[in-house]
């Protein structure tokens, strides 16, 4: 029973980290349509920087993500206006595209930067677990998961409440109707670039601080496909809980599955559940449904 | 406030459609904008508030100026911010929104934004059935009131100049009345100028001061609307009166083939 709840438990936190890196997907999604490929390489990044930061130029902690939020934004605002503004108006398949592009370019470059060792995060949290009840969670979980939730309730008041997240909701409704509004739709669609970095950058730094900095941190970017097609490309609510079920499910597989088969399903099981979901709900959990131009 | 002067509007770099089109709009009167389907009602709107780029169209000639500034090649959101509102043709509103989201979106380039909820009141003074749909999402909403959703919208934006696309489109004959006559009373208490397109020729005169009829793509015949009322021809093709009373589509249509306005 204990290891059932101890595999819950990191379920829970991997894949709240899951939900908000799918958040800035979705977001991508909603404005402009189109798949952000690259999408694992911007969580890859901000690990990278946040650690460096860390380690090469002794900064502390608090300060190091201050500084990888304010870069990984204008990263975002960077390939808006670099890569996705010039092709406002060209077919989604060009938007897909470019992100691939986007993705192998970043790929490349942060290998000849930081190379393809595992580099490990500094201690930062304390390394004392905390017991709730016989469950034994060590303080960097307990720490994910409370950052994530910060910033999933700060999203979800911002989109509901603030003008800016209205005009967003906006334009993902009706690009030309929001432009009559007023609504800038170049600050939005750069804003939401912006957003899905920082968000990614977020996601980097947890996961490295829990599993160590790699390559393939960035295979997180599929991952989290399953996540959203699981929710329902365009749904904000159904990234989260598609989050929080791949990260269970797949903590699950992990734990009771892979031992029994040698490992490897834990990576695939979020492939498997999707095609059954998919089975059931076409659209996903929480998809408004419509021709998908993907 | 507002003057067109001889502008081409050319979709695509190659289809021409409106050829050397003309109009004015003076401060605080409702313009009307009649003419059938496809002459250049919508292009005309379009053209003013800046929509015309995000369509692939594109002003070519003649010039657009608002209280004596050239505002052609503004952008939508520059234009919002000058005092002019499009609600576009077809109502557009969020749908997955709610109605009181829809009317903040409304608002977007105000910066007095306290009095929001002052404002918000003032679309409900209009439109009281909105106040009890509030927090319903705007694609639930019945075509009568997204359109007075759409009309709120333009109300909370606080324009100088409202422009109405169709906003009698595809609702019932006795709400459209009703529509037309909040749309004149919002002219009346907020002092705003209206230049709406319609197709209902009858329910715009009856509440404008002034109307042009617009042919592909030109304007063929201003005047006050109690001249356009009494003008022969305006009661046959667009009143849809004659001396034996309403005559039936196939003779209008033949008869205007034949009609030549200039
Ligand atoms: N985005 C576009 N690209 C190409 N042609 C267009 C575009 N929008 C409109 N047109 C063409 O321009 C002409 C005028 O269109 P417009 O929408 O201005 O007409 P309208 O007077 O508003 O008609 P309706 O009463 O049917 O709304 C039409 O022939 C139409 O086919
Ligand atoms: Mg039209």
């Amino acid at each position: 029973m204990t290891f059932f709840i101890q595999m819950l438990v990191s379920g829970i936190v991997v894949g709240s980290i899951y939900a908000l890196v799918a958040l800035g997907f979705v977001l991508i999604y909603k404005a402009s349509d189109a798949l952000n490929l690259a999408n694992g390489e911007f969580v890859l990044i901000g690990s990278y920087v946040c650690l460096t930061l860390i380690t090469v130029l002794k900064l502390p902690f608090l300060l190091a993500i201050l500084i990888t939020l304010v870069f990984s934004a204008l990263l975002g605002l960077m390939v808006e206006k670099m890569v996705l503004r010039p092709l406002l108006n060209a077919p989604t398949i060009s938007v897909i595209m470019a992100t691939i592009g986007l993705g192998n370019l970043l790929a490349g470059l942060t290998h000849v930067v930081w190379g393809h060792q595992t580099r490990m995060y500094p201690q930062i949290f304390p390394d004392t677990p905390v017991t709730f009840g016989g469950v034994i969670i060590t303080p960097v979980y307990l720490w994910s998961f409370v950052i994530v939730m910060s910033l999933l309730i700060a999203f979800t008041v911002f989109f509901k409440f603030s003008k800016m997240g209205i005009a967003m909701r906006a334009v993902a409704d009706d690009l030309q109707a929001a432009a009559s509004m007023g609504i800038s739709v170049k600050k939005v669609f750069a804003i939401t670039w912006a957003i899905a970095c920082v968000v990614a950058a977020v996601g980097g730094v947890l996961l490295g601080n829990i599993n160590g900095v790699n390559a393939t941190m960035s295979v997180i970017g599929l991952t989290v496909l399953p996540v959203v097609i699981l929710g329902g490309l365009d749904s904000i609510a159904g990234a989260i809980v598609g989050g929080f079920i791949i990260g269970i499910a797949q903590s699950m597989a992990g734990g009771y599955l892979d031992p029994m088969v040698g490992g490897g399903l834990k990576d695939v099981f979020p492939f498997i559940i999707v095609i059954l979901i998919l089975m059931i709900k076409p659209y996903g959990l929480f998809g408004k449904g419509g021709v998908e131009r993907v | 406030m507002l003057h067109i002067n001889n502008i081409e509007v050319v979709y695509s770099k190659m289809i021409l459609v409106l050829k050397g089109m003309s109009l004015e709009v003076p401060e605080g009167k409702i313009v009307a904008l009649l003419g059938s389907n496809g002459a250049g009602k919508s292009t005309t709107l379009k053209s003013i508030s800046g929509l015309l780029a995000g369509d692939g169209g594109e002003l070519t000639k003649g010039s657009i100026t608002y209280h004596g500034e050239e505002i052609s090649g503004f952008s939508p959101d520059q234009i919002v911010q000058k005092g002019i509102f499009q609600s576009m043709e077809g109502r557009r509103v969020f749908k997955h929104l709610t109605v009181e989201e829809n009317l903040i979106a409304g608002a977007h380039t105000r910066k007095d934004r306290n009095h929001l909820k002052h404002d918000m009141e003032r679309v409900y003074h209009y439109f009281p059935k909105l106040k009890t749909l509030r927090s319903r999402h705007a694609g639930l909403l019945s075509g009568g009131e997204q359109q007075m959703l759409a009309i709120g919208r333009g109300i909370m934006a606080k324009p100088k100049l409202l422009l109405l696309d169709e906003p009698s489109l595809g609702i019932a004959p006795l709400l459209v009345k009703e529509i037309f006559q909040n749309i004149k009373q919002i002219n009346k208490e907020e002092g705003t100028s209206i230049l709406v397109v319609e197709q209902n020729a009858n329910v715009a005169l009856s509440i404008a001061d002034y109307g042009y009829i617009v042919e592909d793509g030109r304007s063929v015949l201003e005047a006050p609307v109690s001249e356009l009322m009494e003008n022969k021809e305006v009661q046959e093709h667009y009143l849809g009166m004659s001396d034996e009373g309403r005559k039936n589509y196939r003779e209008v249509k033949s008869y205007r083939k034949k009609k030549r306005w200039v």
